[in-house]
């Protein structure tokens, strides 16, 4: 009954093109967005914004990163935590060699910009290579990059252990050091990049980047130049990819090694991606709350029960639910959550009266 | 010089034989069922597990019971919920008395197997040429429930989603081997001679060193690969596996039971998982690691081609090959020249390998052509 269209009359192409048709959900969301900021804070502890909150947010951007390849422009990726570690590596070292740009917002975007120009390399291969092929050969990035940043020893300033800490984060002269901070900090940086992402894969290029991923030929004949297309997918993922491993290094971790950022992690933003659900920016949040929250769960779940259990078993059986959970969900619903609530939308409009 | 370079070679050469070995697992599914199958490492993992426990000494074991009772009982759960699921659109499909005993036979099949193991594994270590059969059959029932539980019911969705399920059928079995079986480092003793041979000692000074394991794993190898390769040409079941391969419809609508050949797939690749899992279990022991090597066939798997048995062979050799040498041969060139902290060049070099070899071939050495057409 509330849930409604009816009597919202569009009178310029403007509003006609508004991300948000539906003045309810415009209202949702800016709801949502002024309840992150101003309520959250009021109530949050440190673990809340540590264990979830951060990891959360920052995985979401990634996950958008990778929707954009894989979701919208076709081409599967498991070199993500690659990726994520250039971006992190690439900020760490301008925050260190270069002082005066000692920024998180400059060297977040110069994570991110060196990211999208290691992922056009990577990138390179796609134009021939296609498929599951191609998820194989990304796999060449996440293995040398790995191995790369384990190995060169001027990318970590030379310390002995081979992880690398960041000193002072702040942005223009604010310094951003408890928890509440540096969410605030990332929750800005990934509604702008959100709203970014979105006028992309609307606009022009997004266009472009699902004819390619529908039929790549046909877009081809029809005038879309796939060396451009899939280069730009590439690049525009990496980049957000970039900004979130620079995130993840900085804010969320302090001081990492290159283990931060293995293939597990490239396999989990995967996830978060395909449980959300494949070309859905509503998706990668939805996945990445869901990839968040279920081990933390099931962490809790043994101790909640009351049975006491070893560690070792509990991660086993964490594993165990969890491959259970995914393959549960690919099941019921193979397009992913942001399709359940599509679904779930749809019959809000017509409830209570479905006829 | 030049014997160093043998040695390296023939020592990556039968690695890569092991490389081939769980390749050809992926082969085998793809080519049948066009699924990615990224679960052949949790598989070999799982095979090795069950079979070292079954032969393994017996102490520990009443902790590890504990676990089975834990396991069993979410498993229950698990089993009971899919099994309302199933039947519900059973019910709803309305099918025959026929689907219906043979649910039955295999779900007592199934159960009789599972309890006859738990209850004998109780009683002591079992002689290999017991646990052999007994894990090979652990292996068919647990191809049955993939089929059964999970592929059948995502039948048509596009790649990505079934490469999605096998990574969680991963998960599970990485995660559901361990609970089951403990997650420590377990020995499987096939009773081979451990002191290395050398070869050709007259023409080479110190001769050719290798490891009397490897050999008995290449012969294992090449056997499977003369076992398939009949059964594939040969049989019956062969000839249909290669009409599914070919064609999903038109083998179906020749009257090829789609779902008895996914089954017979995966229960093959379910043996070739334990011929390497007691291979890399006798060689390297059983942990957690091995469910890693999966990523190792990878390269494998694209230089020599999804869909081509040769070519996981041939793939293996190179790759195998390839890593060795340049583990020894280049890494240090790159050490030394660029100031690294250390080696370890070959976690990327297979990758980069089949990489490059891609841009020339995209479908792999051996691969069927891909013909695009709009």
């Amino acid at each position: 009954m509330l849930y409604r269209e009816a009597g919202q009359f569009k009178t310029t192409y403007g509003a006609d093109q508004q991300i948000f048709p539906i003045l309810q959900d415009r209202l949702f969301v800016l709801a949502v967005i002024a309840a992150a900021v101003l309520v959250v804070p009021l109530f949050a502890t440190q673990y809340l914004y540590t264990e979830i909150l951060i990891p959360f947010l920052i995985l979401s951007l990634a996950a958008i990163g990778l929707n954009i390849l894989v979701g919208y422009c076709g081409q599967v990726s498991l070199g993500t935590g690659g990726f994520m570690a250039v971006g992190a590596y690439a900020a760490y070292n301008l925050g260190l060699r270069v002082p005066e740009l000692n920024n998180l917002v400059i060297v977040f975007l110069f994570g991110g910009l060196m990211s999208a120009a290691v992922g056009i390399l990577f990138g390179l291969p796609s134009l021939r290579i296609k498929g599951f092929y191609l998820a194989v050969a990304t796999l060449a990035s996440q293995f040398f990059l790995d191995w790369l940043f384990a190995r060169v020893k001027w990318l970590t300033n030379y310390t002995p252990s081979g992880s690398v800490a960041v000193g002072e984060t702040s942005a223009f002269g604010w310094k951003i050091d408890t928890p509440a901070e540096r969410y605030l900090f990332i929750l800005a940086f990934v509604v702008v990049a959100t709203v970014v992402a979105k006028n992309l894969v609307r606009g022009h290029i997004g266009r472009s980047w699902m004819a390619i991923r529908d039929m790549d030929i046909a877009a081809e004949i029809i005038g879309f130049r796939p060396l451009r297309t899939k280069l730009s997918a590439f690049a525009v993922s990496s980049f957000f990819i970039g900004i979130a491993g620079a995130m993840w290094g900085f804010l969320r971790l302090g001081s990492w090694e290159p283990l931060a950022f293995d293939i597990n992690r490239s396999f989990q933003i995967l996830f978060m991606v395909i449980i959300g659900g494949l070309g859905s920016l509503l998706g990668s949040f939805l996945g990445a709350a869901f990839i968040v929250l279920t081990p933390i769960l099931l962490n809790q779940m043994p101790g909640w029960l009351g049975v006491g259990m070893s560690t070792a078993l509990i991660s086993h059986l964490e594993f165990m639910v969890f491959g259970a959970m995914i393959i549960f969900f690919l099941i019921v619903e193979p397009h992913g959550l942001a399709r359940l609530w599509s679904i779930a939308k749809e019959k809000l409009r017509l409830w209570p009266f479905p006829h | 010089m030049l014997g160093p370079f043998l040695e390296t070679l023939i020592g990556g050469l039968l690695t890569g034989v092991l490389y081939s070995l769980v390749a050809l697992g992926f082969v085998l599914i793809f080519k049948a069922s066009g699924v990615f199958n990224f679960a052949q490492g949790a598989m070999v993992l799982f095979a090795a597990l069950t079979l070292a426990r079954l032969t393994g000494e017996i102490d520990g074991r009443e902790v590890h019971l504990a676990n089975f009772v834990i396991a069993a009982a979410i498993l229950g759960t698990a089993l009971a919920f899919v099994g309302w699921y199933a039947w519900r659109e059973y019910m709803a499909r309305g099918g025959g008395p026929a689907e219906r005993n043979r649910m039955a036979v295999l779900a007592v099949v199934g159960a009789v197997i599972g309890g006859a193991v738990a209850w004998f594994y109780g009683k002591g270590s079992w002689p290999l040429w017991v646990a052999l059969p007994a894990t090979a059959a652990i292996m068919g029932v647990l191809a049955y429930a993939i089929e059964r539980l999970v592929l059948r019911h995502l039948v048509n969705q596009e790649g990505i989603i079934l490469f999605m399920a096998t990574l969680g059928i991963a998960y599970f079995l990485d995660g559901f081997g361990q609970t089951l079986w403990g997650s420590d480092i377990y020995k499987i003793d096939l009773g081979l001679p451990k002191a290395p041979i050398f070869l050709f000692e007259d023409v080479f000074p110190g001769g050719l060193l290798v490891e009397p394991g490897d050999l008995v794993a290449a012969l294992i190898a090449g056997l499977l690969v003369v076992v398939l390769a009949i059964f594939f040409q040969k049989t019956r079941i062969g000839r249909a596996l290669r009409a599914v391969a070919d064609d999903h419809a038109a083998a179906q609508s020749v009257g090829i039971p789609l779902n008895t050949i996914w089954l017979i797939v995966w229960t093959v690749s379910g043996f070739v998982a334990l011929a390497a899992g007691v291979i890399w279990g006798a060689k390297l022991g059983v942990q957690f690691s091995i469910s890693l090597i999966a990523l190792k066939a990878l390269p494998v798997l694209i230089l020599g081609g999804f869909t081509s048995v040769p070519g996981a062979i041939v793939g293996g050799l190179i790759i195998g090959a390839g890593e060795k040498l340049s583990e020894v041969f280049l890494a240090p060139i790159l050490v030394r020249q660029f100031d690294l902290a250390g080696g370890g060049i070959e976690n990327w070099f297979a990758y980069m390998l089949a990489l490059i070899f891609l841009l020339f071939r995209p479908q792999g050495l051996f691969g069927e052509r891909i013909i695009e057409r709009v």
